[in-house]
């Protein structure tokens, strides 16, 4: 088992240590001078100073060479400067959004999660009759449609028309903090974002437990007389569960590329709005940075959906 | 299925096609697919509105007879927009489709082609760039690129062949070893003649059937980088830039038809596509006659 982890992690890091490369030599291939990252506007230059910076920062290197200045520095937490905010370091600027974006996806993922699941175990008892083919359909409009639209529509619906709920924003603007005031505002991106990730989740926890219920052990404790309630539940849900936690897992880009076109909508002052104003002006050491977080944090996840995976499936452990 | 008195049996086109008019939900597609196309394509040779034609005088109207589904801001028509939208939609997702499909189809041939080294290298690259998520890399992709037309056409096309050249890869690697491929080899054959005379024919079933599901990825990949303005730039319209109209808190509220029109063309486009190229699957799948 340690030693599934240890070369699990190897490979992980591997896999981050290749993600910053690419991210590295893509955004090198951008046009624009990557010296303008280190600039503060505001401060006027002359050409020899600037050759001086650049010869300090080491921008007249090869390129594998400023590679690995740039990945040295990045190590000690060093990103560069934001172009668009006027020379602030980036690493904080984007430290201090993560916050924001985990609360909305955590919120949206167990949503998600539960509803899924849920629905998920009624589709598959079900079978065929009405319950099932109306949450199947709903399942599939729920993967068919764009997460901005669904975003769109909602906050008309539930902001707008019927005014439940505010429009957009985390918090009132100049309200106290209260949780409640938070979580008003957080209950309609996080049910509109657990729509499409739930969708999924549903469908392959519908068609896993089809699959167990045609299982000899199941009809054996039928068969001795277990209530069948107990059956779904103690017998086939916890082994249908299994399949869904790996789909939980790989599927977590889904749910961070809804989150972006949410937090787009609502205006939720997280990573996705941080980078998609990054894109817009081009400040390409904000990108660089949020990419990498978001790659690591899908490693990451990756790498513990398989962790987890091995801990409660004992065949694993062989491979 | 057709009938038996034949003494000849239909080759694989022809119960392929048999296959797929007896799928119900795809003929549907179809049938929703064809309209949408002729509208978006010969719209405007009957359409009185040109979609970027100013009317100050109708500014934010509703639909009525004059205009059947409204006109925005600036009194354009919403309806020539509209199907404006839907021809830009449809070439961005096109054209991005016939390129991934290409470039999918080549590093995936050459990789189940090429030998090991080759195989392995392009293959970490795919593992590398399905890391991260689509959105992710599609932001990454239009900071570099920029937005615009031909932009987004590139955007699309460098984020989607990774998926197709892995399945061209694995059907490949077993086609590697037939006979005729070995023999084929055994000949001198190079690896141009492979990959056209060999890899293509065995791999146009799934050729196919990822083009026109990823037409309608195209659609939505196009709409949301138009939604959050990276896409397709206004005035040229497209479904994603008149939904990122609605952003705008007081279109939002007060003109609905300004976005929900475009917002339903997109749904049921790309719907209308996924039946279709589900309906193709199942239509070149052979194992599937016998359910």
């Amino acid at each position: 088992m340690l030693q599934y982890i240890l070369r699990r992690t190897v490979v992980g890091l591997l896999m981050l240590l290749a993600l910053t490369v690419l991210i590295f030599t893509l955004l090198r291939l951008t046009p624009g001078d990557p010296i303008d990252a280190y600039i503060n506007p505001s401060v006027p230059m002359s050409a020899a100073d600037l050759v001086a910076l650049r010869t300090r920062l080491g921008l007249d290197q090869p390129l594998p060479v400023q590679y690995f200045a740039w990945l040295g520095a990045a190590l000690t937490g060093d990103f560069g400067y934001s172009i668009q905010r006027g020379g602030e370091p980036v690493l904080p600027l984007v430290l201090g959004r993560i916050g924001p974006t985990i609360l909305l996806m955590f919120s949206g993922l167990a949503i998600s999660v539960v509803v899924g699941i849920a629905a998920g175990i009624l589709a598959a008892v079900r079978r065929n009759q009405f319950a099932d083919l109306s949450l199947s359909t709903a399942a599939f409009v729920g993967i068919s449609s764009p997460a901005f639209l669904t975003a769109l529509l909602g906050l008309y619906v539930f902001a707008v028309v019927l005014r439940w709920v505010p429009a957009g924003g985390m918090l009132t603007p100049g309200a106290p903090f209260s949780v409640g005031d938070l979580l008003a505002h957080l209950i309609l991106p996080a049910a509109l974002l657990s729509i499409g990730h739930g969708a999924l989740i549903m469908r392959y926890m519908r068609s896993s437990l089809l699959e167990v219920l045609s299982q000899d052990y199941v009809r054996t404790a039928r068969a001795k007389g277990v209530r069948e309630f107990w059956v779904i539940v103690k017998h086939a849900v916890r082994n249908a569960l299994l399949p869904v936690i790996t789909v939980i897992g790989s599927t977590i880009g889904i749910a961070i590329g809804g989150a972006i076109f949410i937090e787009s909508v609502f205006d939720w002052p997280g990573m996705g709005l941080l980078m998609i104003n990054a894109v817009v002006r081009r400040d390409y050491p904000v990108i660089m940075c949020a990419t990498l977080l978001t790659g690591a944090c899908v490693i990451l996840v990756n790498l513990l959906t398989d962790i987890a995976y091995a801990a409660v499936d004992p065949r694993i452990k062989v491979a | 299925m057709t009938s038996l008195t034949k003494t000849r049996s239909a080759g694989p086109i022809r119960r392929a096609m048999s296959r797929f008019l007896d799928n119900g939900a795809a003929v549907a597609g179809a049938a929703i697919l064809i309209p949408i196309l002729l509208i978006t394509l010969t719209y405007d040779l009957w359409w009185p509105y040109k979609p970027n034609d100013i009317d100050l005088l109708a500014m934010n109207q509703g639909p009525s007879s004059a205009h059947w589904l409204g006109s925005d801001g600036v009194g354009r028509d919403i309806m020539a927009r509209l199907m404006q939208g839907g021809r830009i939609s449809l070439l961005v997702a096109t054209a991005s489709m016939v390129i991934s499909t290409f470039i999918g189809f080549f590093i995936g041939a050459v990789a189940g082609l090429g030998g090991r080294f080759v195989d392995g290298a392009t293959m970490r690259f795919v593992d590398l760039a399905m890391t991260l998520p689509p959105i992710i890399f599609l932001l990454v992709l239009a900071s570099i690129v920029g937005s615009g037309v031909m932009p987004t056409i590139l955007v699309i096309s460098l984020l989607s062949w990774p998926v197709l050249s892995r399945m061209v890869r694995a059907r490949l690697l077993e086609l590697r070893e037939r006979d005729f491929v070995v023999a084929s080899r055994g000949m001198g054959a190079g690896l141009w003649h492979l990959l056209v005379r060999h890899a293509l024919p065995n791999t146009i079933d799934i050729l196919v059937v990822y083009a026109t599901l990823q037409v309608a990825s195209g659609i939505l990949l196009e709409a949301g980088l138009s939604f959050l303005g990276l896409g397709v730039t206004p005035p040229e319209a497209s479904w994603g830039n008149m939904l990122n109209a609605a952003r705008a808190t007081h279109v939002l509220e007060n003109y609905p038809w300004q976005w929900m029109f475009p917002g339903a063309a997109l749904v049921v486009t790309v719907l209308a596509i996924n039946f279709v190229g589900d309906g193709l699957r199942d239509a070149f799948d052979p194992r599937s006659e016998l359910k």
